[in-house]
């Protein structure tokens, strides 16, 4: 277990934690329970940490794998500085949010979840860890491969042609470069 | 158009079966409350109930379900007894794991309509305690009150609160329990923490034992009552219903409604797979036991590490794989790996990448980091479990056959390769096979080295035997540096391949499958072509495409695919 990044768990939790939290902040309203306010800070609450968890950090090792559609969250999160890239924030934020959900039922499930994340992310503070985003990477745009290619190249890559390749002692100007050394024709 | 159906017809069979037992269960019970002896309970809860405990049937199945697909020894000894009686049903067995996903998100889904709908139900419940005295809830809440036995809501007070009572009724505590362990396990099987850190989830998946419990014990408070049939006989619903201000007192004929609570079925569902389960854990603990020897480690470039081990009563067909443990890296943990031996060999053999913690564990164990020889009793001990079967068993059964593997992905056919040479050049047994393509897909020249050697022996020997045309192999190197593309230049001329030194010569880029299709579909028509493949899922996916458009009446490509 040496190599986890605790973060990338605590983060899928929280994510969890948030959208459960989300549903029964709804549930508690739709369904006009008693002390529904509390779910509907369950509801907003839990649309806030979707949106905070939505966009996963970058990795230390290894590929990291964005989510579908998270540039847009990256660079919000981004914009709050250390607020959201030190991790005892995000653990402390959590515990706080998390409190007002064990007063009705269906918002207590989400605020057992979000306390996991938060310990979770704890861990990952302790350990060093913080919340880099991942950006997209200024990559030159690749060639694309021409229709008329139907077969792989039977040929290794490219080289010039016979004449360039190599001086000939006839023609020294007609080369494609100067050579230091005076070329003379084989014995 | 393609053989799809021939390709998927029977996973989408099996897929179709269960949707349709979980959808009937849904039904079944959802009518099943609400029937007379459930009216007084609906008066409260309304449809809730229903709502509450269809999902809840359906939850049984499914956890009856989940633990078979793991059973890997189980699903072995499946597969060879049905082999024998057709081909495609041992096939399905390959996508176990696929099955195992499917049916952990219906357990998933139906846990959260089952909890939703519980929520309403302890609102109601509070509800009716909280009501004005005038009120049926309210009247039909108080029953009980004096022998606490025939009581109908399980909340006996107005002075408390639903999460109060979620946490001391043994439904509820056991319900979150077990849900916060359902949602741990399934944070932590997410791809991107799968690939990456397997030990956080192989270990948060043992919260399956928890789960399973809690289960069980989860329906020991009878918290869902329903009228008794005695008090059915002398109170009917629909007669009695609206004189709820006047039961039991004198001159009425409606008595006191009594309620009491269904026993406890899940333990019905899942004891049988509990058992099977159980009975796997001791079959891969016994197996671990068995002494297992190192008779040979090769470090190879791009950091692969071959072990050669041998075991008593092994036996292996081609392509399997084995779990491997090493008890002075980790103990609890069991990976897979492809074993790259022929089954005519006396001993196995694997060939590992080392990419992660275990892996770098088990290469310093081995000695793999220092110089010179090794002592062969310092040699670690390792566990092994299996030989377990997968899709390149079938191999031998198709006359034709495309092998495809990508990068590490071509150890099953290793195993196929070397067993073709046993077969044909030492024992000279008749196999039903008459050609093999076999394709090789690499982004780097070192990885070449340690399958060059078998290669390069299997092209000696079959010209020995003028056999050359029985196997048509292609490597396609898929990247390489500006210093590796200059030596290719220079020794483009040679009569061996300068990277493999193997009379085929090494190609550049990837294969245009649609050319090789077709070409080998020209060459053998009116067969069964079998297509294997070990590699990425894209590949797969192109792969998958061929097969089925090149499929046309004369041809049949039947593609299979590993997978771990």
């Amino acid at each position: 277990m040496g190599k986890i990044e605790w973060a990338m768990w605590a983060n899928e939790q929280a994510l969890a934690a948030g959208l459960i939290l989300l549903t029964g902040g709804i549930v508690g309203v739709a369904g006009q329970f008693r002390d529904w306010e509390f779910a509907a800070y369950g509801v907003a609450a839990g649309v806030f940490i979707c949106f905070l968890e939505y966009p996963r950090g970058m990795r230390n090792k290894g590929t990291s794998v964005e989510r579908t559609g998270q540039y847009c969250l990256t660079v919000c999160v981004k914009a709050f500085g250390p607020v959201t890239r030190n991790y005892y924030v995000r653990a402390g934020l959590h515990a706080a949010l998390c409190v007002p959900g064990a007063f009705i039922l269906p918002t207590v499930l989400g605020c057992v979840c979000l306390a996991i994340a938060s310990i979770i992310y704890l861990v990952a503070a302790i350990r060093g860890e913080q919340w880099l985003p991942i950006l997209p990477k200024k990559t030159e745009k690749r060639v694309e491969m021409g229709k008329s290619i139907a077969y792989p190249p039977q040929n290794p890559p490219p080289r010039p042609p016979p004449e360039l390749r190599r001086k000939r002692a006839e023609d020294l100007e007609g080369a494609a470069y100067v050579n230091p050394i005076a070329v003379t024709a084989n014995e | 158009m393609g053989n799809f159906a021939a390709n998927e017809g029977l996973s989408i069979f099996v897929i179709l079966v269960w949707l349709g037992i979980n959808v009937f269960l849904f039904v079944h019970y959802y009518l099943a409350f609400l029937t007379d002896n459930f009216y007084y309970t609906g008066v409260i809860l309304g449809h809730a109930l229903s709502w509450a405990r269809a999902p809840a049937a359906c939850l049984n199945f499914n956890c009856m379900l989940i633990l078979l697909p793991v059973c890997r020894n189980l699903l072995s000894f499946l597969r060879g007894s049905i082999q024998h009686c057709s081909r495609t049903a041992a096939r399905q067995l390959d996508r176990n794991l696929t099955f195992h996903k499917l049916v952990a998100y219906m357990i998933a889904f139906h846990t959260a309509i089952h909890i939703i709908a519980h929520l309403f139900n302890f609102e109601r419940f509070m509800g009716a305690q909280l009501d004005s005295n005038t009120t049926v809830s309210f009247v039909l809440s108080q029953i009980g009150n004096g022998d606490n036995r025939s009581f109908l809501n399980p909340i006996r007070t107005s002075d408390t609160n639903p999460t109060y009572v979620m946490f001391t009724t043994i439904a509820g505590l056991t319900g979150v329990v077990i849900t916060l362990a359902l949602i741990l396990i399934t944070t932590s099987s997410m791809e991107v923490i799968r690939r990456s850190y397997f030990e956080v989830f192989w270990y948060t998946h043992h919260l399956f034992i928890i789960f399973f419990i809690g289960l069980v014990i989860h329906g020991v408070g009878r918290i869902v009552r329903g009228q008794t049939s005695e008090s059915l006989n002398e109170h009917k619903p629909e007669l009695c219903a609206k004189y709820y201000q006047t039961w039991g007192k004198n001159g009425t004929f409606c008595p006191v409604p009594n309620f009491a609570g269904n026993p406890p079925g899940t333990w019905k569902w899942v004891v049988g797979p509990m058992f099977l389960y159980l009975c796997e854990r001791l079959v891969r603990f016994y197996r671990s036991q068995q002494k297992v020897v190192i008779t040979k480690v090769v470090m190879h470039p791009s950091k692969t590490l071959e072990l050669q081990m041998k075991r008593k009563g092994f036996r292996m067909e081609v392509g399997q794989y084995v779990f491997l443990q090493c008890p002075s890296v980790s103990q609890l943990e069991w990976h897979p790996f492809t074993l790259t031996s022929a089954p005519e060999e006396d001993q196995f053999s694997v060939h590992i990448r080392i990419v992660g913690d275990w892996t770098q564990g088990l290469y310093e164990a081995c000695g793999g980091d220092k110089p010179g020889f090794q002592e062969a009793w310092k040699l670690p001990k390792m566990g092994v479990d299996g030989p377990f079967g997968t899709a390149s068993e079938d191999v031998f059964q198709y006359e034709v056959v495309m092998l495809v593997g990508a990068g590490i992905g071509v150890t099953p056919f290793a195993s196929i390769l070397k067993s073709v040479w046993y077969k044909h050049v030492h024992e000279n047994t008749k196999v039903f096979t008459k050609k093999i393509y076999f394709y090789w897909l690499c982004p780097e020249t070192q990885a070449f080295e340690w399958f060059a050697d078998l290669l390069q022996s299997l092209e000696g020997q079959m010209q020995e035997k003028g056999m050359t045309d029985f196997l048509s192999y292609n490597i396609y190197l898929t990247r390489w540096k500006e210093t590796e593309a200059a030596h290719f230049t220079v020794h483009h001329e040679a009569e061996n391949d300068p990277i493999t030194g193997l009379k085929q010569m090494t190609r550049y880029g990837k294969p245009n499958w649609d050319n090789e299709f077709k070409a080998i579909g020209n060459n053998h028509p009116g067969s069964k072509v079998g297509v294997f493949l070990c590699g990425p899922t894209v590949l797969g996916k192109a792969l998958e495409k061929q097969c089925h458009t090149h499929s046309q009446s004369n041809v049949d490509f039947i593609f299979n695919k590993e997978n771990f």
